[in-house]
């Protein structure tokens, strides 16, 4: 469980003061904390853990690394059920 | 689409485990220290590429698989409470304790949640006021900085009804911990890429130097883990003991100095028991005093658990590299991801788990090292 996984960043968003991000993993689009990688822009590709940008990565290096976890079936955690709340405030 | 094929190509990985053969001039026992490195090793059958007398020995980086017994039965004390709402990742769920799992507690009724992030926790506390909302905090350095985060939020936003349910640990003191111990086998480690990618690297070197072992930090594609063995093996072959870094395109030595100072500011470093291992000193982590509120720990006054583990399991001479999987005569048998027995057998990226979710529990010994053997019969 200490494997990251890599996404796009297709959105940024301000939530209670933190700075977010929508990131799309495959066909999947989950939220993640961009306060451990601040400079991230929509475009970038990062490695995701249990919620939180923590490396940013190239493309390459993002779309291989995806393959690799889906094929070891790593990618459950991208399923566990979101937690909806009030709509996030946008950013720019 | 070439890039996808690069950390696969076979012929890349031929020339990689060509230069071990040709520079490898007598046995190495090379540990892997992270669960997923392990799960893709024995996925990929990295072990049987690699010449015989180069030995993979699995470690301890399984964070499911060292959380004590008596710290999954606090968890279940806690979560059976009426007023708690128990906030879990997906792979705890599954993790027997003395009485039943996670789920069948869910089952039974118990408030069970799985989350994806810990911030998850702070939406629930929000909306349930009435409840106590309370996270089981497990983890390597990777995990660390988003759990501080969800401790950090919950007191800058004054958010009182959740806690967290410590149990943190460390890679290094486990490595030093292996190293110290006089049936040690291992000499030289394949370090875990993506907790490097929060800690950087540095906290490596004076082990390396002090115990004169080979460091080589790796990711855990097949590739990485190919050249992250012929950085360890040139390093032995050649007498050198350094830390190196296979898995430069994601970490730097100085890692993720951000998450650092978060994880700093909100834990501190304690002394942790390792399932199978048993107590390592400063190994783990605990919420610093200011943050008392949100522990657990304090909050529900869990009395001390006693727990009791099979004596015929061997789990912690597995996650300490001196024994494999076989060497465990209820491995495959009495012991089964469905019914598992200790520490290596309850998570997916668990040594003897990984073992037996690739059909390795079919054969007896599928090990083709007469090497292997030998260098087993040496201890």
């Amino acid at each position: 469980m200490c494997l990251a996984i890599p996404g796009k960043v297709i959105d940024l968003f301000e939530q209670r003061g933190l700075q977010m991000a929508k990131v799309q993993f495959g066909g999947i689009v989950r939220e993640a904390c961009l306060e451990y990688v601040p400079d991230t822009q929509i475009g970038n590709y990062v490695l995701v853990h249990v919620g939180f940008a923590i490396s940013k990565v190239d493309e390459e290096e993002a779309a291989r690394t995806y393959k690799l976890l889906e094929e070891m079936d790593q990618l459950t955690e991208l399923s566990a059920p979101s937690v909806e709340e009030k709509p996030a405030r946008k950013v720019g | 689409m070439k890039y996808l094929d690069e950390y696969r190509n076979g012929e890349l990985a031929r020339k990689v485990v060509g230069e071990i053969r040709r520079i490898q001039t007598r046995p190495w026992v090379i540990m892997e220290v992270c669960g997923g490195q392990t799960h893709s090793i024995v996925k990929h059958g990295l072990d049987y590429l690699l010449p015989e007398s180069i030995e993979l020995v699995h470690g301890p980086g399984c964070p499911v698989c060292v959380t004590p017994l008596e710290m999954i039965d606090k968890a279940h004390a806690i979560a059976r409470r009426p007023e708690v709402i128990f906030c879990s990742f997906g792979d705890m769920l599954r993790v027997p304790g003395s009485e039943g799992d996670l789920l069948m507690l869910k089952s039974q009724g118990s408030d069970v949640r799985i989350v994806y992030s810990p911030l998850d926790c702070l939406k629930i506390a929000r909306a349930n006021p009435e409840k106590k909302i309370v996270f089981f905090a497990i983890g390597f350095e990777t995990t660390a900085p988003a759990n501080a985060m969800l401790v950090w939020r919950a007191r800058e936003e004054g958010v009182k009804n959740v806690s967290i349910l410590v149990s943190h640990v460390l890679v290094p003191p486990a490595i030093a911990a292996i190293l110290q111990s006089p049936q040690n086998r291992v000499q030289g480690f394949l370090g875990p890429g993506h907790v490097c990618a929060i800690m950087g690297y540095s906290e490596y070197e004076p082990i390396s130097a002090r115990y004169k072992v080979p460091i080589a930090i790796t990711g855990f594609e097949p590739l990485d883990l190919l050249e992250g063995t012929l950085m360890t093996v040139r390093q032995l072959e050649a007498g050198r003991a350094e830390v190196e870094n296979q898995y430069a395109r994601v970490l730097t030595r100085d890692g993720n100095r951000p998450a650092q100072k978060l994880v700093n500011s909100v834990f501190e470093v304690c002394d942790r028991k390792w399932r199978g291992i048993g107590s390592i000193p400063k190994s783990g982590y605990k919420l610093r005093y200011e943050f008392r509120d949100h522990d657990a720990e304090r909050l529900f006054e869990v009395q001390e658990i006693d727990t009791k583990e099979p004596a015929i399991c061997i789990s912690g001479q597995i996650l300490k590299g001196i024994k494999k999987p076989h060497d465990c005569p209820a491995f495959g048998t009495q012991c089964t991801p469905q019914r598992p027995l200790g520490a290596t057998m309850v998570s997916a990226e668990g040594a003897c788990a990984a073992y037996y979710a690739y059909g390795r529990h079919l054969k007896k010994e599928p090990m083709p090292a007469a090497s292997g053997t030998a260098a087993r019969s040496a201890v």
